[in-house]
């Protein structure tokens, strides 16, 4: 696609303020709407821009499938850990309240962690898929 | 007021749904597809559902609608003509949509405050969530505290889908591999 | 009951009979994937319709005195965690679909059935 120069240009703008938002949704999703889910999804889609403006081989470079596989499995340990950790503490499995000094704390912490564990499963696989079906070749081509 | 709203992006719901069942060109079904998602996301805001109306926006009209995009193109952009008519198909979905009218019958009218689902846990979210957990919203306290276990098991589930497609599609890798065998001889 | 405190209900089960019928009676597998959103959808609907509190605001606490009413936030949150599990349940079909296509070099249903009937 090197010939869509307005899109280029207008993409290139965007993308930074996309994942900004992205951030601003992860970690205000306590105060407004928003959380994990919404954040991964947003995030992820700003890198589905990027693919689809400099292609497949660009982004890859950027984010590489072994980077996606290695996030999406380390979101799902954050989230586990962070329950094994209050166990360790003294607690029952995500028993945030153990995880501070004081109980709110704790729950403000634990809450922080399985966030990011969320945010970060949910981007990666979003990625993973449309990496998958647009690595995919055209078989009537 | 609210009810006019809700009831106008209701109707627009039908329409864009009946008109995805008739409409034979994936790519536009698809696009009602999308649309269909945004409209439900608007009927969300008005009704109160801010954090599941942003997922709908982000997901449904997002993600979902481009991975049908993108498998469209991969495929056929077409839909054959069935050489049947639809008519047990069609007596099937009326008589089971007549039933489940008749289930909802005594149902709570809409924004009913005394309605069942009110009463039993709800209560104890919205009253003691601020000092039991903290966070203002109440949506994520319950998401990420009081049900974290359900959260953990949708986070897996999400992940083992991510892992499937790994296994259906690869990640496009296989030819990046052979590109860099063949600059490695060169 | 009343139509207008029910309307909610009825449509969802309309849209929820539209995706029935689409999932029932077309053949084109990416069709029939559209069909099952749509169906999911609805039930989301049915659930937030569910949840809502006449004269409630979103379950965000307010500041400041006075009692607040706010929406249940409990369907909220089952809804938000089905919508993304949805999404990735539907990315999965999509690649069957794509490995059916390569397979049989077609996605309508009779064609895959005559195909595996010869076979």
């Amino acid at each position: 696609m090197h010939d869509h120069l307005i899109l280029r240009i207008i993409a290139k703008m965007f993308i930074p303020f996309i994942l900004l938002f992205a951030l601003y949704v992860q970690f205000h999703g306590d105060y407004g709407p928003g959380g994990g889910f919404q954040a991964g999804v947003i995030f992820a889609s700003a890198l589905i821009l990027y693919t689809l403006i400099f292609g497949l081989e660009t982004a890859m470079r950027v984010v590489s499938p072994t980077a996606l596989r290695i996030l999406a499995a380390s979101g799902v340990l954050i989230y586990g850990g962070t329950g094994v950790l209050c166990m360790l503490r003294g607690g029952n499995f995500l028993e945030y309240s153990m995880l501070a000094a004081t109980p709110l704390a704790g729950q403000h912490l634990g809450i922080f962690l399985i966030e990011l564990g969320v945010g970060t499963t949910v981007f990666a696989v979003m990625v993973m898929l449309f990496y998958g079906f647009s690595g995919r070749k055209d078989p009537s081509s | 007021m609210d009810i006019f709203i809700d009831i106008i992006l209701l109707t627009l719901l039908s329409a864009t749904a009946l008109a995805v069942a008739r409409i034979r060109k994936l790519f536009c079904a698809i696009m009602m597809f999308g649309i269909f998602s945004l409209v439900s996301a608007c009927l969300f805001v008005t009704m109160d559902a801010v954090d599941v109306a942003f997922t709908e926006a982000a997901v449904g009209t997002g993600i979902a609608t481009i991975l049908m995009l993108a498998t469209m193109a991969l495929t056929s952009t077409e839909e054959k003509r069935p050489p049947y008519q639809p008519l047990v198909a069609l007596l099937v979905v009326v008589v089971t949509g007549s039933v489940l009218v008749y289930g909802t019958m005594d149902l709570p009218d809409y924004g009913d405050p005394m309605a069942p689902i009110h009463q039993h846990v709800a209560p104890r979210y919205i009253q003691q969530s601020p000092e039991e957990v903290g966070p203002p919203n109440m949506v994520t306290s319950v998401l990420a505290s009081y049900r974290g276990f359900d959260t953990l098991g949708e986070t897996a589930v999400i992940f083992t889908a991510g892992l499937s497609i790994y296994a259906l599609l690869g990640l496009g890798r296989r030819e990046n591999r052979d590109h860099i065998v063949e600059d490695d001889h060169a | 009951m009343n139509l207008i405190g029910h309307y909610n209900y009825l449509i969802s089960i309309f849209l929820m009979m539209v995706g029935f019928f689409v999932v029932i009676c077309r053949g084109n597998l990416i069709k029939k994937l559209i069909g099952l959103n749509i169906f999911s959808t609805s039930v989301f609907i049915l659930y937030i319709t569910m949840g809502k509190v006449a004269g409630g605001t979103a379950p965000i606490v307010v500041p400041g005195p006075g009692p607040h009413i706010y929406t249940n936030p409990l369907p909220h949150v089952l809804i938000l965690t089905a919508i993304v599990v949805g999404v990735a349940t539907t990315a999965v079909g999509l690649a069957l679909t794509v490995r059916i296509k390569e397979r049989y070099g077609t996605i309508e249903e009779d064609e895959i059935r005559l195909k595996d009937e010869s076979l």
